[in-house]
């Protein structure tokens, strides 16, 4: 214990002894921890806006689909309104909301243009809290029951057909006989999303009416799940699918968008490697102070071991002056990096590169997300990579003959 | 009783491609309590038996023994051991830590040692009165003259009554009223406390202390001169 209290000292003033250079070296820790966790936390702001826009457009947590709606996603593949076991079911399993579907292929033609888009009846009093579209209105009303009549169109698509809200157009599909099945809609509200492209795709009826129009009953597409947070989907997916049975598929939102599910494989991976390619820069400093440090110190280290002092505990201090200097530049920089995002929480406003950010599927804001986990694995990877840097400047004067520490030039 | 013992000591450097000797055959003894000094000119061997009875280096052949226990076979952290608990040492120079006081420099091998507080503070405030340094417990190296230093650096040695106390050169940068204080001390240390000690230098002041003259040449002792035998 000695030992470790002489050494601990020894190490803590050693590194004051040239306060320029240890400052130096700890502006370089607490501005590259500072970067790492604050990048970490607009690239998780990136992802969870990526992951809960794509979920809002539509899939929901969980999906309930006839078994063969994936591979022939056609309006022959549907499944019974659900009935009320299963709705009792659905209500009991921890579920936030629920909504039946009728999706289909459709063309939608104005007086000017027509376009291709998927016409999606809903349930308007089950579908608000569910996905974006009651939230996003931007003009004109949102559909009053699943019997509304009335066309909700995104704003592109309506600059596109080159009509408006009020006007009639002409939805074309086809019915599960494969003839065609049209009627005339009118225009009742416009949404405008957080990423463009879904302006464009989606058209929203009401279901009723849908599927009154495709002759299909009370027959429905898909049943959308919403639970209480995409991350722990996994219990609400297994509880569903035991609910539901074999008669139907459920899917978790990350089987119904792989692409969603693997930005968030790939964000975990780049938030390691993002650490590590940080670490490294810092560590050419680290390493070089730590070095000057130790030739600095020759004699005094030969002196310590000649009195006694084991090479361990010499190795042990210089390892212990790397990590004070780690310590305090990971507290500063994480408390600098947390300081940072919290007035940002509100989300930063890109809509100056909105064109840029859609491409990534990702909205106008940007909300900074800081986890705790990222912060825990930043400072242990910071740490234990910081012992491995330290380790040859520790090794060399552990490894000093005393004799020839002490004589020295 | 003997504190040290050496027995047909040998010890060569390579110095480039040449193979220089440092020792040649030396065998001594001192006895406890002894106040040996060691004399030669520059490179006769007196620091290298001193480092080989400190546990510094070890000889290419012979034997060497501290206080009875034979130390030329023993590993490094073994003499390591030895060195914390058996020999005090006192350097020409950089003989404190700088970023201790002078009460931190003196309880630091107590510390190593494992010497509880209480009792590490009490001894360090003995000793450093003793060395004359009362009042100077808290003051960095940088803050006190040379012969201050040095006075640490004997009172660090003598701290935890090693069997030997080896001091190479210690006066070697004092000025002589300084090192004739120093050298004061060290005969006060080996009457009051019985501490043996072995001195190498060079400076005719010092060697008008010691009991015990040795003279070194080419690394083999040529001159035994024993005041308190005579």
């Amino acid at each position: 214990m000695g030992e470790i209290a002489i050494g601990l000292r020894l190490a803590w003033r050693n590194l004051w002894r040239n306060p320029r250079r240890t400052a130096i070296t700890l502006a370089v820790v607490v501005v590259g921890v500072w970067g790492m966790i604050f990048m970490i936390a607009v690239m998780r702001g990136m992802v969870d806006g990526m992951l809960l826009d794509g979920i809002r457009s539509l899939p929901g947590h969980v999906q309930i689909h006839n078994p063969s709606f994936r591979d022939d996603p056609t309006i022959n593949n549907l499944l019974p309104t659900p009935n009320n076991n299963l709705a009792a079911a659905l209500n009991d399993l921890g579920v936030v909301a629920w909504s039946a579907r009728v999706r289909v292929p459709a063309v939608i033609m104005s007086e000017r243009n027509s376009r291709g888009v998927t016409l999606i009846g809903i349930d308007p009093a089950t579908e608000a809290p569910l996905s974006f579209v009651a939230d996003d209105m931007a003009e004109g009303r949102f559909l009053e029951g699943a019997e509304d009549v009335g066309l909700i169109l995104g704003r592109r698509l309506v600059d596109r057909l080159g009509t408006e809200v009020g006007k009639r157009v002409v939805v074309m599909t086809q019915d599960p006989d494969n003839e065609i099945a049209d009627r005339g809609f009118r225009i009742v509200g416009v949404y405008e999303a957080q990423v463009a492209s879904t302006e464009e795709s989606y058209a929203f009826v009401g279901r009723g009416t849908l599927q009154s129009l495709l002759g299909i009953g009370d027959q429905v597409s898909e049943i959308a799940v919403l639970g209480a947070d995409y991350r722990d989907v996994e219990a609400l997916y297994q509880r569903i699918d035991a609910a539901v049975g074999d008669g139907a598929e459920v899917l978790p939102w990350y089987e119904l968008n792989r692409y969603l599910s693997s930005m968030l494989g790939v964000m975990d991976g780049f938030v390691l490697v993002w650490i590590v390619v940080i670490f490294l820069a810092l560590s050419f400093g680290l390493v070089n102070t730590l070095i000057m440090a130790v030739f600095e110190r020759v004699r005094e280290i030969g002196l310590m071991m000649a009195l006694g002092m084991k090479p361990a505990v010499i190795l042990g201090q210089v390892l212990a002056e790397s990590l004070i200097l780690l310590g305090i530049g990971l507290l500063i920089g994480d408390i600098l990096a947390w300081a940072t995002v919290q007035p940002l929480r509100g989300g930063i406003d890109l809509s100056v590169v909105s064109d840029g950010m859609e491409m990534m599927g990702v909205g106008n804001v940007l909300t900074p997300s800081l986890r705790a986990s990222d912060v825990v694995l930043a400072t242990v990877v910071v740490l234990v990579l910081g012992i491995f840097a330290s380790l040859f400047p520790a090794v060399c004067a552990s490894r000093y003959h005393p004799v020839e520490a002490i004589t020295k030039d | 009783m003997y504190a040290v013992r050496c027995v047909n000591v040998r010890k060569i450097y390579k110095q480039g491609d040449e193979d220089v000797i440092g020792l040649d055959g030396v065998s001594l003894e001192v006895k406890k309590g002894g106040f040996v000094c060691l004399r030669s000119p520059s490179g006769g061997g007196k620091t290298t038996l001193l480092n080989v009875m400190g546990g510094l280096d070890r000889p290419d052949s012979g034997e060497v023994l501290v206080a009875g226990k034979r130390i030329d076979n023993l590993s490094k952290g073994q003499l390591a051991h030895i060195r914390l608990h058996q020999i005090g040492f006192v350097f020409q120079a950089y003989n404190l830590i700088p970023v201790l006081t002078a009460r931190e420099n003196v309880e630091f091998v107590m510390q190593v040692q494992g010497v509880q507080a209480v009792e590490r503070r009490q001894r360090s405030t003995e000793i450093l009165a003793e060395v004359g340094l009362a009042g100077l417990e808290d003051r960095r190296p940088a803050k006190m003259s040379g012969g201050q230093q040095q006075r640490v650096a004997v009172a660090r040695a003598i701290v935890s009554n090693p069997a030997i106390v080896l001091a190479d050169e210690p006066t070697a940068n004092l000025d002589s009223r300084t090192a004739g204080h120093l050298m004061e001390l060290f005969v006060a240390l080996n009457e009051n406390h019985g501490t043996t000690l072995i001195i190498a230098t060079h400076d005719q002041m010092v060697m008008g202390y010691a009991k015990r003259l040795i003279r070194m040449l080419d690394g083999k002792l040529v001159e035994d001169i024993d005041h308190e035998a005579s």
